[in-house]
């Protein structure tokens, strides 16, 4: 029993431990009101365009390989 | 090489940790706050020059074994695409630091030893173009090449775990990795490594087969 007891205590202590984690100011209001998802957006849309334009870069550079292939 | 998958797979892995890295759960730490997620945009920027200049260190060896043209052209645009991932890296590095360090240098072991490697990474590339002659610049630029790597190797990664510096797992500040609740943001850090690498590799390919047809050109 008093094994089970002291287990108990230890246990809500951390708990206490958890709580004062929970103090930490993170974009919970962002978060809870959705507007984060306008910022992923944002970025999101950068990142494609900018890995699309290299899926084009690379694409031309194709072309221009075949060109000079014949010559040499 | 005119295999794409692997270039799908890269932008996708690169999307999905930009979109896991800024909704998916972090642990709350104190000063941290929600700049934790830049773990995930930061670091992988110095993954990816690591892995294009062990990309170039390979070239080196290989073109001073085989003393092929192209292998010495390959060495040079892995290098040109990996000091553009360090100075990301840097500039990331110096955003954080302002908001969490205080500073945007805060002349941390870590971030001098750093600026000292790009350097010479500058230098190699000074070196390189300082040398007219062809086969005599390949073959410095790839000795030079040989031992810049592990001086930027132990700046960045042995010096300053053995002195304090603000860097987490380096002195006496904890690693990330001995926080409890990393294991949710492993599965976005590890990926990350892996898709920026991948990234970074297909850009040094482009730039690579840019330079060898320019190089025909200049030939004929």
């Amino acid at each position: 029993m008093k094994k089970i007891l002291f287990s108990l205590i230890l246990m809500i202590t951390t708990l206490q431990l958890f709580a004062q984690n929970n103090d930490v100011e993170m974009a919970d209001a962002l978060r809870s009101n959705g507007k984060i998802y306008v910022v992923v957006i944002c970025i999101v849309v950068i990142l494609l365009g900018l890995l699309v334009y290299l899926f084009a870069l690379d694409k031309r550079l194709k072309k221009i390989e075949k060109e000079n292939l014949p010559k040499n | 090489m005119k295999k794409t998958w692997w270039k799908i797979l890269g932008s996708l892995i690169v999307i999905y940790t930009t979109i896991a890295g800024l909704l998916l759960g972090v642990p709350r730490l104190a000063i941290l706050n929600e700049t934790i997620r830049n773990l995930y945009f930061h670091v992988p920027m110095w993954f990816a020059m690591l892995t294009l200049f062990s990309i170039s260190v390979f070239y080196s060896i290989k073109f001073l074994l085989q003393g092929k043209e192209e292998d010495d052209l390959r060495a040079v645009e892995s290098v040109n695409v990996g000091i553009v991932f360090s100075l990301l890296g840097l500039v990331t590095g110096s955003f954080w630091a302002k908001f969490t360090w205080g500073q945007f240098w805060s002349f941390d072991v870590k971030q001098n030893f750093t600026a000292v490697s790009i350097l010479l990474y500058f230098a190699y590339l000074i070196l390189r173009n300082a040398i007219d002659e062809e086969q005599k610049r390949a073959k410095i630029a790839a000795i030079y090449n040989i031992f810049a790597f592990p001086m930027m190797v132990v700046l960045i990664m042995v010096l300053p775990r053995l002195s304090d510096s603000l860097h987490p797992g380096n002195g006496g500040n904890p690693g990330f990795n001995s926080y409890d609740l990393d294991s949710r943001m492993r599965v976005v850090l590890y990926p990350a490594f892996i898709g920026w690498s991948i990234i970074g590799y297909w850009i040094y390919t482009i730039r690579f087969r840019i330079r060898s047809i320019e190089n025909k050109q200049q030939h004929n």
